[in-house]
C-alpha cells in the first residue's frame, strides 16, 4: 500500500474515519446575520427579518444583532429572507454558518435578483455517472479565450501543449490524449477527425454556457468512440442568454480578442442570436533566442447564428445552428516570410489555414399527455478544410461529415424504470495529402442503442446501455456500458462504471505535430482498413467515492476515484527512436491507471479552497520494450483559491483567483542515439505553474479583469532540438514538457445588458 | 365486405369505449406542506402497481397521476398515501403515522397551513 505512505493520503483517511460519524449524528443548525445598506454605503444589521425554508412553514426572526438560527431542512436547502421594503432573497444553504447576507432595497422597475450561490464547479451526489459540471462562472477564472483554455482551473482535465512550434493546447483525461475522449456540442459529436488537434481552439469560451465532464466510459447514446471520458459543452441559447454581451482582451504578447453576443426575441417562442469572435496575435516573440517564434502569429474569425423555438405547452423544442470559422496560423523562424520562403530551405516556417462550416439542427417533442415520453432528432453536417505545411512537410486534410441521431425516451411500468432507444447514422469522407501520399477514405456507420435506467428512489440507481454498430471499415461490433450508484450513508455516494470503446485512429490528423520535426514516418501495415491499421479497442472501469460533510460549520467535499483503461488493441505511437515516428498495432499490454483525490472546502465566507492530487501509471509495450508513456508526469498536484467580496447594493464586487499546478518529473522520449549536443536527459525536472486573476465588477453591466499566467516565469530550457539546423536530421520540436512562453499578463473587460 | 369493415370498426370503438384506459390521467388534492412532503407523497404513489408517473405540486397541493386503470384505481393510491401520513378526500392517515411526520410536514396544524410556502408576511 504505497498510497498510505503519502502523508496527505493518511490525513484524508483520518478525516473520513473521524469526521463522518460526528456529522451524521448531530442535528445541523443554520445560522447567519442579515445586514442592509444604511444608504451611505455601510452595512448595518437588521432585526425582525423573516427567515424560513422555501416551501416550508417553520419561520424565525432575526434578533437585534441581525442574527438568526434555524434547524436545517435538508429537503429544500433554499433559505428565504424577507423584510418589508427589501427584495426577498433566496439562497442555497450550503453550510451551517452562512455569514453575512446583504438584503437589497426593493427598486421599482428592476427585476428581483436571486443570487446564485451555487458553486461554479459542481459534483453531484445523485447522478449515476461521475460527472463534473463547470458553469460559465468557473470559466471566467481563466483568461479563457477558447475551450482548450477553459480547463485550466479544473483538475479533472489536464492541459498540455502539443509541440513547441504550433502551441496547440491538447487535453487529457485519465492519462489519455484527446482522441480517446468524445467531445460533443449539445450532444452532437464534434472535434473529431480533422479538427482533433486545433478544434478546441475553435470554440470561443464566451459562447459556452456550461461544460459537463464525464469520467470513464459514459453513456451509449453518443456513439462508441469514447474510451476515457466525454466532454459536452452547452452553448448559450437565444431565449435564455443576455440581450448583449461584449468582451475585449489583450495580453503582453500582442494577443487581442473580441467577443460579441447579441440576442433577439422575435416572439414568445422564437429567438435568434448572433455570436462573433475574432482574435489576432501579431507579436513577433522570441524570448528564448532560439530563432523560432515562441507563439504563432494567428488570426481567427468565428461567426455563429442560432435559432431557438420553444413551445412548452405543445411540447416542441427546436434549434438551428450555423457556425463558420476561418483560422490562420503562421509560425517558424523569426525571419521566415511565407511568400518568399514557403517550402524552401531559406528559413524554416509553417502555415496552417483552416476553414470550417457547421450546420446542426435539433427537434424535440415531449408528448403533452405523457410527460415522460419524448422523441428527438439531431442532425449535423460539417465541412472542415485544412491546408498546411510544416517546413518541407506538406499536410492537407478535408473532411465532410454528416451525422444524424433519432432518440426515443419512455418508461417501463413507471418513472423508476426509464428507457432510451435510438438509431444513428454517420458518414465521414476524408481526403488527405501527407507530402506526396494522397489518401481518400469514406467511413460510414449505422448503429442502434438501448439504455435502461433504474432508480430505487432511495439508495440505488443504475444505467445499463448497449449499442450495436456496423462500420464499413471497423466491422460489426457491440459496445456495452454500465454505471451504478449507491448511497452508502448520508451525503456519501459510491459509484462504479464499466464500458467499452472502439475507434479508428486518424494517425496524421491526431499527431500533426510530428510534421514539425525531421522524424521519418513508419507505419506497419497490419491488414487493417484505416492506414493499414486495426481499430483501437479498450475497456475502461472505474470506482469513485464522494462524501460531503460539515467541518467547523462549513461544507467540505471529499472525493476519490480510481479508473483503469486496458487496451485490447491500440495504435501505438512510438517516439522512442529520435530519427522516426512509428505507428503500429499493439503487441502485448497497454494500460492507463489513474487515481485522483479531491478536497474542496470553504475556509471562511466566500473563500474557497480546492486541492487535488493525481497519480498516473501508464505503460505501453513498445517494440523496444515496456515503457511508461513519455511526457506524462506520474504525480500532479493542483490547488485553487478563490475569494469574492460581498456584492454591494450598487453591484460592485471584487473577485480573486489563484491556481497552482505542480507536475512531477516526466520521462522524455529516448534521444540517446543523437550526437551529444542533441541529447536530452531521461527525465524532465518537476515544476510548478501559477496563474492568478482579479476582477473588479463596477456594476451589473460592466467589469474589468486583469491576470497573469505562469507568473513564476517557468519555461523549458531548450524547446526545439536542432533549432540551429532546422533542415538537418536532428530537428525536433515535439519533445515539450513545460511552457515555451514565460509570464503572460492580460487585461480585459466585459459589458453586458 | 364494406359492411363487415364498418361492423368491425364499430365493435372495436365500442369495446374501446368500455375498456379501461392504459394511460389515464388523474388529479386530486393531497394534504401536505413542503418539499419533504412532496418526496414522500410521490414515492408512495409511484410504488403502487400501475402508477406510471406522479407529480405533486406544492403550491396547489394537486397530485397528478398517470395510471393504468387495468391495474389500479385512484383509491389504491390514496390508501398508499395515507399509509405514509398524508390525507386525501377518501383516505386519512392514522394518528400515529401522522405524528411521526417532521414538524414542517404537520399539515393538520392550522398554524402550519397559515404560514405555508413562503407567502410574504
Amino acid at each position: 500500500m504505497h498510497l498510505l505512505k503519502n502523508p496527505f493520503n493518511k490525513l484524508i483517511l483520518f478525516a473520513i474515519l473521524f469526521i463522518v460519524p460526528l456529522v451524521i449524528t448531530s442535528q445541523i443548525i443554520i445560522s447567519g446575520t442579515v445586514v442592509v445598506n444604511d444608504g451611505k454605503g455601510t452595512a448595518i444589521t437588521q432585526s425582525g427579518v423573516h427567515v424560513y425554508w422555501q416551501d416550508s412553514t417553520a419561520m424565525v426572526l432575526t434578533n437585534t444583532e441581525g442574527y438568526f438560527k434555524i434547524p436545517y431542512n435538508k429537503n429544500t436547502k433554499k433559505l428565504v429572507l424577507s423584510f418589508p421594503g427589501y427584495q426577498t432573497d433566496t439562497l442555497d444553504a450550503n453550510r451551517p454558518n452562512i455569514g453575512k447576507i446583504l438584503l437589497q432595497k426593493e427598486i421599482d422597475l428592476e427585476e428581483v435578483i436571486v443570487r446564485n450561490k451555487i458553486k461554479p464547479l459542481q459534483k453531484s451526489l445523485f447522478e449515476v455517472q461521475n460527472v463534473v459540471t463547470v458553469d460559465s462562472k468557473e470559466m471566467l477564472k481563466a483568461a479563457c479565450c477558447n475551450l482548450s483554455e477553459s480547463f485550466e482551473t479544473n483538475p479533472t482535465v489536464d492541459v498540455n501543449i502539443s509541440d513547441a512550434v504550433t502551441g496547440a493546447k491538447q487535453i487529457q483525461m485519465l492519462g489519455l490524449n484527446s482522441p480517446y475522449l468524445l467531445f460533443t456540442q449539445e450532444n452532437i459529436p464534434s472535434i473529431r477527425g480533422a479538427s482533433q488537434i486545433y478544434g478546441l481552439s475553435f470554440i470561443p469560451g464566451s459562447w459556452i454556457e456550461s461544460i459537463q465532464i464525464t469520467k470513464g466510459s459514459g453513456g451509449v447514446q453518443n456513439g462508441y468512440e469514447s474510451i476515457s471520458g466525454q466532454i459536452n459543452s452547452e452553448l448559450v441559447k437565444p431565449l435564455s442568454d443576455k440581450l448583449l454581451f461584449l468582451n475585449i482582451y489583450s495580453n503582453n504578447y500582442e494577443r487581442y480578442e473580441f467577443n460579441g453576443r447579441f440576442n433577439k426575441k422575435i416572439s414568445e417562442n422564437l429567438g435568434t442570436g448572433i455570436y462573433v469572435h475574432s482574435n489576432l496575435r501579431n507579436g513577433t516573440i522570441d524570448n528564448n533566442n532560439d530563432g523560432f517564434l515562441d507563439t504563432p502569429l494567428a488570426e481567427q474569425i468565428n461567426l455563429m447564428n442560432r435559432w431557438q423555438y420553444m413551445d412548452s405547452e405543445k411540447g416542441w423544442v427546436s434549434f438551428l445552428t450555423l457556425h463558420y470559422l476561418k483560422d490562420k496560423k503562421n509560425t517558424g523562424q523569426v525571419n521566415f516570410e511565407p511568400e518568399r520562403d514557403k517550402l524552401t530551405t531559406n528559413y524554416w516556417g509553417s502555415e496552417v489555414q483552416s476553414n470550417r462550416l457547421d450546420i446542426s439542427s435539433k427537434v424535440g417533442y415531449v408528448f403533452p399527455d405523457l410527460p415522460y415520453q419524448s422523441i428527438g432528432l439531431q442532425t449535423s453536417y460539417n465541412v472542415h478544410d485544412q491546408n498546411s505545411y510544416y517546413g518541407l512537410n506538406l499536410y492537407n486534410i478535408k473532411q465532410n461529415s454528416f451525422y444524424t441521431n433519432l432518440i426515443f425516451n419512455s418508461i417501463i411500468n413507471n418513472t423508476q424504470n426509464k428507457i432510451k432507444a435510438g438509431i444513428n447514422y454517420s458518414n465521414d469522407n476524408y481526403g488527405e495529402q501527407a507530402n506526396v501520399q494522397a489518401l481518400e477514405r469514406n467511413d460510414n456507420t449505422i448503429g442502434s442503442f438501448f439504455e435502461y435506467s433504474y432508480d430505487s428512489l432511495e439508495k440505488l440507481s443504475l444505467v445499463a446501455g448497449i449499442r450495436m454498430d456496423h462500420h464499413n471499415k471497423l466491422g460489426t461490433f457491440i459496445t456495452p456500458r454500465f454505471h451504478i450508484r449507491y448511497s452508502l450513508w448520508d451525503k456519501a455516494s459510491l459509484r462504479g462504471s464499466l464500458g467499452k470503446g472502439v475507434k479508428g485512429a486518424n494517425i496524421f490528423a491526431e499527431n500533426q505535430q510530428f510534421f514539425a520535426s525531421s522524424r521519418s514516418l513508419e507505419i506497419t501495415d497490419n491488414s487493417g482498413k484505416i492506414y493499414g491499421l486495426k481499430p483501437e479497442v479498450a475497456w475502461n472501469f472505474g470506482i469513485s467515492f464522494i462524501q460531503k460533510l460539515y467541518l467547523w460549520n462549513r461544507v467540505l467535499d471529499f472525493s476519490a476515484d480510481f479508473y483503469s483503461t486496458q487496451f485490447q488493441d491500440q495504435v501505438v505511437i512510438d517516439w522512442e527512436d529520435p530519427r522516426k515516428i512509428s505507428f503500429y498495432n499493439l503487441d502485448g499490454k497497454s494500460y492507463s491507471n489513474s487515481l485522483q483525490i479531491d478536497l474542496n472546502y470553504e475556509i471562511v465566507q466566500n473563500l474557497d479552497f480546492r486541492a487535488t492530487y493525481k497519480y498516473y501509471d501508464i505503460r505501453v509495450d513498445y517494440r523496444s520494450g515496456s515503457l511508461t508513456k513519455p511526457l506524462q508526469p506520474k504525480h500532479r498536484f493542483f490547488t485553487n483559491l478563490s475569494y469574492e467580496t460581498l456584492r454591494k447594493s450598487n453591484g460592485t464586487q471584487w473577485r480573486f483567483d489563484y491556481t497552482l499546478h505542480w507536475q512531477g518529473e516526466q520521462r522524455l522520449p529516448n534521444t540517446a542515439s543523437n550526437p551529444n549536443e542533441y541529447q536530452l536527459a531521461s527525465f524532465s525536472p518537476s515544476y510548478a505553474l501559477m496563474n492568478t486573476q482579479a476582477t473588479r465588477v463596477f456594476s451589473k453591466k460592466f467589469e474589468v479583469y486583469i491576470g497573469g499566467e505562469n507568473i513564476a516565469n517557468y519555461t523549458q530550457n531548450r524547446v526545439i532540438l536542432g533549432s540551429d539546423d532546422p533542415f538537418g536530421p536532428y530537428f525536433d520540436s515535439t519533445i515539450l514538457y513545460a511552457p515555451v512562453l514565460g509570464s503572460t499578463y492580460y487585461v480585459g473587460l466585459r459589458y453586458k445588458l | 365486405m364494406k359492411k363487415l369493415i364498418i361492423c368491425l370498426l364499430l365493435i372495436n370503438t365500442s369495446v374501446q369505449g368500455y375498456s379501461q384506459d392504459k394511460n389515464k390521467k388523474v388529479s386530486f388534492e393531497v394534504k401536505g406542506n413542503c418539499a419533504m412532503c412532496k418526496a414522500r407523497i410521490e414515492k408512495a404513489s409511484l410504488k403502487v402497481k400501475g402508477v406510471k408517473y406522479v407529480n405533486w405540486d406544492i403550491a396547489s397541493k394537486q397530485l397528478t397521476l398517470i395510471l393504468d386503470e387495468n391495474k389500479c384505481a385512484p383509491l389504491d393510491v390514496k390508501k398508499a398515501i395515507a399509509r405514509v401520513g398524508h390525507d386525501t378526500d377518501s383516505a386519512k392517515a392514522d394518528d400515529s403515522t401522522y405524528n411521526d411526520l417532521p414538524p414542517c410536514c404537520k399539515f393538520r396544524d392550522p398554524a402550519s397551513i397559515h404560514l405555508d410556502h413562503g407567502t410574504k408576511p
